[in-house]
C-alpha cells in the first residue's frame, strides 16, 4: 500500500508517496538524498539512525515513514548554520568525540537532545543519556568531554532549539 | 618554527563527518544501480538437495537469482591452496550465514522479499559447532579434501621443554580459552561494484584496498589497470575489514551479468554471521619457574578455532601468538606449537590485536599465577623477569622477532607513581574483612605487542605483496600541498597524522596548506594498506622521505632565485631567506611556481614538485605498556564495576596526543569488553546465539569506565619516525588487567582462574563453588576443589534477573572445553 507523506525536512517541505513498510531512515536516505543518518543495525540498538523527530531524538530505523506524517524532522544535516558547527559539532572536534565518524551523526544528534532536555548534564547523565548510542571506535570517554564541552558553549545550537521550541508550540 | 609532529591538533576529517557530509559505501548512489541481497544458510552443516529460485523470480523488480550452479566457473576466495571458500555453497553448507544463492532487485527492500522467497531445502550432516567435536576421532573432514579437520599442526619448536620444565623448582599448568569475538564495526560490511567496458569498479568499506585489487584482477582475469577499488570513508574495521569477503565478487559479476552498478550492504545479523570473528583460540600452557617467580621454561600449544573455511590470515595468527608469549619477559626457553581446526561455525580472522592480544593475556595470566602459587605480589613477579632497558634491542628465541628499544621497569614505575598500588592492597583486604562492602581487587598488565607490520618477507606470508608502504607528495604551483598515501584508514585520522608529519618534513608548511588522500587504486599509487598498527611506523617515514625530498627541490630552487648558496637558505614556515642578508627573500610559492617553469630553473633540474617514495621497515616495531584496572565485585550478584583504569603505554614518538588518546582508549573499551561482556556463542547445533546486537553485547556508554592514560616515550631505533604503532594497544593490554583484577578480588576463596567473558553469572557462580568448596573442605579437611572456577550446575538458582543454569548438554552455556 502507498501513502501520501508530507514532511518538513531541516526546514524544508517534501511531499512523497511511500510505501507502508518505508523507514523513515530510509526515506531520509534514499529518498531525500540525506546518507548523513546511517544505519548500523537491524534491531534498534545502534543508534547511527537517530534525527530529532518534532522535537525528540527518536531511531529512525524504527520509525515508518509514513508514521511521521505531517511531522518535522531535524537530521545532522541541518544542524549547521551558514558553515558555523553548533557547538556540539564543535565540541566533538575539540575533544576528538569521533573517530571512523559512522556513529557520529547520531551522536550528534542524540547528544543535541539531551542538551535540549538537559542543559547542564553530569558526565553520568551524559552516559546514561547517550546510552541507546554504540560507538565502536572512541570508548566514550571522549564523547563525554565533547558534550560537557558543549553544554559549557553555547548548547545544542540555535537551529535545534528552534526546531524544538517549534514543535513544542505546536503539541497539544 | 614548532613542530607539528606532537602536537595536539584536531583533525581535518572533522567537519565533514560531524556535519553529515561523509561517504561510506551506502551513501554511493550510482545511476541505475541495483541491490544485491543473499539467501544464507540457516543450517549449520548440511547437504543441500534442492534450491526453487522460481518463486523469487516472479516477484516485482527482480532482476534474477543465481545459485552455485548459475554461476559455474566463479572464481573462489583465496586460502591456503586447497581451502578456497566458493562464493555460494553448492552441494553443501557448513556455517550459519554461508550464503547459498544471490538474488538483484530493484531496490533492498525487494530484494530482502526475493532473498526470503527462495527455498533451499536442506539434509542435515552431523554438526561439528567446537574444537573438540571437529577434533574427535572419526569427525568427517568439514573442507572437501582435508584429511581431518586439523589444517595447520605445525610445531615452532623442536624440544617440548620437558627437561626444563621437569628441572624446574616448581611447575604449574593453565587453560585458557581466549573467547570468540565479533569485530562489530559500526559499518557493516558492504560494497558497490560496476563493471562496464573500462573495467571493474568497486567501492567497498574495507582496509586495504590495493590487495583486493590484485586479488579481483586474478580472479577475473583482469589486468590490474581494469580494476579500480576505492575505500570511500569507512566506518571502522578492527582488522575483519582486512579480509575478502564473497560479495566483492558476486557484485562484480552480477554487474558484469546485468549491465548495472550493482551494490549490497550487510545487515548486522548478516554481519554477525558473515563479516570474520576474531580470537577462538584455546591454549594449554605448562610453566616451570623458581623461588623467585622467574619464568625458566614454558610449553604453549594452541588450538585455534578457523570457522568453517580456514581464512588466509586467520588460520596462521597462532604463530603470531606465539612469537610473543615471552611477553616483556626473558622466559628461559618456551616450546610452542599449534593446531588450526575448522568447525562449523563463521570463519575466524584478524581482530584488533590478531594473535598478540592471546599471547599478552597468556602470559600475564601465567605471570598472576605464578604469583598466586609462590604467594608474592605479581608486581614483583613481573620485575624479576622483565627484559632491562640495556639488554634492548632484545632477541627472543624467535628468529627475526627482535624487541626494539623501550624501557619496561620505567613503564610499571610510572604506572605505580598514579596508582597508589599500597593504599589499593589496603583497601582490598579491608573490604575482604568487611562481608558488607563488595570485594576490590587490582590487575596488572605489563604486555608488549607487534606494530609497524612488515618488513616485506614477513608479510608476504599474510598474503601482501611487501610490507612496505608508500607516500607521493605534490606541491602545486601554490605551495599548497597533496600527500597520498598508500595506507587505507577507517577511523585513525590519517589525514591529520600524515599532514603533521609532512608538515614538518616540508619544513613548515601549515596544516592548512596540506591535503591527504588514500584509498584509491586508480588515483594513489602502489599501497598495501592499514592493518597491524602500521600506519604511522612504516608509512610515516614513507611521507617523511618524500616530504624531504621536495623540500631539498624547493631549497635548491630557492638558492638559485635568491643567488645564494644552499646551505645558507633558512626556511621559515613558507618563506626562504638567506642567512645573514636581510631583505634577500622568497615564498615557497614562488619557489613552487618556479619549479613548474622550466625556464627559470637551475640548469639540468627537471619540471614539477612531485616524489614518491617507499618506506621498507627493517623489522616490526613492538609498542608495549604497563596498566592496572582495580574493579569492585558485587558480592551478592558477581557483578564487575571497573573503578579505575590507568594505563602507561610506549608507542614510541606520538604524533598527536588528542588521536593517540582516542586510539588507547578505543582499545582499552574493546578490551574491557572482551574480559566483561562480549563473546560470539554457538549452541550444540552450531546456531548463533549471538546474531543481533540485542544478544552480542557491544558496550555501550554506561558500561565502559573513564581511563587514565598516559605515555612514556621511548622512540624505536627501527624507523625514521621513531614510532611504533599504537592501534591495538588497549585492546592487547586490557583484557588481562581487568581479569587479574577480578581473580585478585576473589583470590582469597581460592579462585585461581576465570574464562573470560565476566559476566555476573559466571563470578557469581565461581564465588558459590569457591565458598562451598571452603566449607566442604572445613568440614572434611581437604583443600578447595580444583575446578573452583567452574561453573556448577547443581547450584542454586541466581538471584532474580539472573539467567538459570541450563542442564546438561546444552552447549550454549559451556564454559570450558
Ligand atoms: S540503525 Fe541501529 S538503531 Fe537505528
Ligand atoms: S566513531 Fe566509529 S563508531 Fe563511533
Amino acid at each position: 500500500m502507498r501513502h501520501d507523506v508530507t514532511l518538513r525536512v531541516n526546514g524544508v517541505v517534501n511531499r512523497h508517496t511511500v510505501e507502508s513498510r518505508q523507514l523513515l531512515v530510509h526515506h531520509l536516505r534514499e529518498t531525500l538524498g540525506l546518507t548523513g543518518t546511517h544505519v548500523g543495525c537491524d534491531t534498534s540498538n545502534c543508534g547511527a539512525c537517530t534525527v530529532l523527530l518534532d522535537g525528540v531524538a527518536v531511531k529512525s530505523c524504527t520509525v515508518f515513514t509514513v508514521a511521521a506524517d505531517g511531522g518535522e524532522v531535524l537530521t545532522v544535516e541541518g544542524l549547521a548554520q551558514d558553515g558555523q558547527l553548533t557547538p556540539v559539532q564543535e565540541g566533538f572536534r575539540q575533544c576528538h568525540g569521533l573517530q571512523c565518524g559512522y556513529c557520529t551523526p547520531g551522536m550528534v544528534v542524540s547528544a543535541t537532545g539531551l542538551l535540549l532536555d538537559r542543559p547542564d548534564p553530569s558526565p553520568e547523565e551524559i552516559r546514561e543519556g547517550l546510552e541507546g548510542n554504540l560507538c565502536r571506535c572512541t570508548g566514550y570517554q571522549m564523547i563525554v568531554e565533547s558534550v560537557r564541552w558543549a553544554a559549557d558553549h553555547g548548547g545544542p545550537g540555535a537551529v535545534a532549539e528552534a526546531h524544538r521550541s517549534r514543535t513544542e508550540a505546536g503539541t497539544p | 618554527m614548532a613542530s607539528m609532529v606532537g602536537a595536539t591538533v584536531v583533525r581535518k576529517e572533522d567537519p565533514a563527518l560531524l556535519t553529515g557530509r561523509g561517504r561510506y559505501v551506502d551513501d554511493i548512489q550510482l545511476p541505475g544501480a541495483v541491490s544485491m541481497a543473499f539467501v544464507r544458510s540457516h543450517q549449520a552443516h548440511a547437504r543441500v538437495t534442492a534450491i526453487d529460485t522460481e518463486a523469487a523470480r516472479q516477484l516485482p523488480g527482480v532482476l534474477g537469482v543465481w545459485t552455485a550452479a548459475d554461476l559455474e566457473g566463479l572464481p573462489a576466495t583465496r586460502s591456503i591452496p586447497g581451502m578456497e571458500r566458493p562464493c555460494l555453497a553448492s552441494d553443501t553448507v557448513r556455517f550459519v550465514g554461508e550464503p547459498v544463492a544471490v538474488v538483484a532487485a530493484q531496490d533492498r527492500y525487494l530484494a530482502a522479499d526475493a532473498a526470503a522467497a527462495v527455498v533451499v531445502d536442506y539434509e542435515p550432516l552431523p554438526v561439528l559447532a567446537t574444537i573438540e567435536q571437529a577434533m574427535a576421532e572419526g569427525a568427517a573432514p568439514i573442507v572437501p579434501g582435508q584429511a581431518s579437520n586439523v589444517v595447520m599442526d605445525q610445531p615452532l619448536t623442536e624440544g617440548d621443554a620437558e627437561a626444563e620444565l621437569a628441572a624446574a623448582p616448581h611447575r604449574t599448568s593453565l587453560r585458557i580459552r581466549n573467547q570468540r569475538l565479533a569485530a562489530v564495526p559500526i559499518e557493516p560490511g558492504g560494497c558497490v561494484a560496476s563493471w562496464d567496458s573500462t573495467g571493474l569498479t568497486l567501492y567497498a568499506t574495507v582496509q586495504a584496498p590495493h590487495p583486493v585489487r590484485n586479488e579481483l584482477a586474478v580472479m577475473f582475469g583482469l589486468p590490474q589497470h581494469e580494476v579500480r577499488v576505492v575505500a570511500p570513508d569507512v566506518g571502522g574495521g578492527f582488522g575483519a575489514k582486512a579480509s575478502f569477503y564473497p560479495e566483492f565478487i558476486l557484485t562484480a559479476e552480477l554487474s558484469r551479468r546485468l549491465g548495472r552498478p550493482v551494490k549490497f550492504v550487510e545487515t548486522r545479523s548478516e554481519n554477525l554471521v558473515s563479516m570474520t570473528h576474531g580470537r577462538a583460540q584455546l591454549q594449554d600452557i605448562d610453566v616451570g619457574f623458581d623461588d623467585e617467580g622467574r619464568l625458566l621454561a614454558m610449553r604453549v600449544a594452541i588450538v585455534q578455532d578457523c570457522g568453517a573455511w580456514p581464512d588466509a590470515t586467520g588460520a596462521g595468527l597462532p604463530t603470531l601468538t606465539i612469537f610473543m608469549s615471552g611477553g616483556c619477559y626473558k622466559v628461559g626457553t618456551i616450546a610452542a606449537s599449534f593446531r588450526s581446526v575448522t568447525t562449523n561455525t563463521t570463519p575466524v580472522a584478524a581482530y584488533r590485536g590478531a594473535g598478540r592480544p592471546e599471547a599478552a593475556y597468556l602470559i600475564e595470566r601465567v605471570v598472576d599465577v605464578v604469583a598466586d602459587e609462590l604467594g608474592r605480589d605479581p608486581v614483583d613477579v613481573r620485575r624479576v623477569n622483565l627484559i632491562q632497558p640495556g639488554e634492548m634491542p632484545f632477541a627472543t628465541q624467535w628468529p627475526g622477532i627482535v624487541y626494539d628499544e623501550s624501557d619496561y621497569p620505567r613503564l610499571l614505575d610510572t604506572l605505580l607513581e598514579h596508582l597508589d598500588y599500597e593504599a589499593l592492597k589496603r583497601e582490598a583486604e579491608e573490604r575482604r574483612r568487611d562481608p558488607q562492602r563488595p570485594l576490590l581487587g587490582i590487575g596488572f598488565s605489563t604486555f608488549v605487542e607487534m606494530g609497524g607490520f612488515g618488513p616485506s618477507p614477513l608479510f608476504e606470508q599474510f598474503g601482501y605483496i611487501g610490507g612496505w608502504e608508500s607516500s607521493t607528495v605534490r606541491m602545486n604551483p601554490d605551495g599548497s600541498v597533496v600527500v597520498s598515501v598508500g595506507t587505507s584508514p577507517h577511523g585513525q585520522g590519517h589525514e591529520t597524522a600524515f599532514a603533521q608529519i609532512a608538515s614538518d618534513a616540508l619544513g613548515g608548511i601549515p596544516m592548512e596548506r596540506i591535503t591527504v588522500r588514500h584509498g584509491d587504486t586508480q588515483t594513489i599509487q602502489e599501497g598495501i594498506g592499514t592493518m597491524g598498527s602500521r600506519a604511522i611506523p612504516v608509512c610515516g617515514p614513507a611521507v617523511q622521505r618524500s616530504s624531504d625530498k621536495v623540500r631539498q627541490k624547493l631549497l635548491q630552487i630557492a638558492a638559485h632565485l635568491l643567488e645564494a648558496s644552499e646551505d645558507d637558505i633558512e626556511q621559515d614556515g613558507e618563506r626562504f631567506a638567506v642567512r645573514g642578508t636581510p631583505g634577500a627573500e622568497v615564498t615557497v610559492a614562488e619557489v613552487a611556481l618556479t619549479a613548474y617553469k622550466p625556464h627559470k630553473l637551475p640548469e639540468g633540474m627537471e619540471i614539477g614538485l612531485q616524489v614518491m617514495d617507499y618506506y621498507e621497515p627493517t623489522n616490526l616495531s613492538y609498542p608495549s605498556g604497563a596498566h592496572a584496572c582495580v574493579v569492585e565485585v558485587d558480592r551478592a550478584t558477581g557483578q564487575v564495576s571497573v573503578l579505575r583504569y590507568v594505563a602507561v603505554d610506549d608507542c614510541g614518538t606520538v604524533i598527536n596526543p588528542l588521536t593517540a588518546r582516542g586510539q588507547v582508549e578505543g582499545g582499552l573499551a574493546q578490551g574491557i569488553a572482551q574480559a566483561l561482556l562480549e563473546e560470539v556463542v554457538y549452541d550444540g547445533e552450531g546456531q548463533p546465539v549471538t546474531s543481533s546486537l540485542i544478544d552480542y553485547q557491544v558496550p555501550g556508554a554506561p558500561d565502559v569506565p573513564g581511563m587514565e592514560t598516559h605515555h612514556v616515550e621511548v622512540r624505536t631505533s627501527f624507523n625514521p619516525l621513531g614510532a611504533k604503532g599504537l592501534g591495538e594497544s588497549g585492546a592487547t593490554a586490557a583484557p588481562q588487567a581487568v581479569v587479574n583484577a577480578v581473580v585478585d578480588a576473589l583470590s582469597h576463596l581460592g579462585v585461581r582462574d576465570l574464562d573470560m567473558p565476566l559476566t555476573p553469572f559466571r563470578v557469581w557462580t565461581a564465588m558459590r563453588a569457591a565458598e562451598e568448596g571452603r566449607a566442604a573442605a572445613a568440614s572434611d579437611g581437604t583443600g578447595p576443589p580444583p575446578e573452583a572456577m567452574r561453573p556448577d550446575p547443581a547450584a542454586p538458582p541466581p538471584p532474580d534477573g539472573m539467567p538459570t543454569p541450563p542442564a546438561d548438554g546444552d552447549d550454549t552455556w559451556k564454559v570450558t572445553p
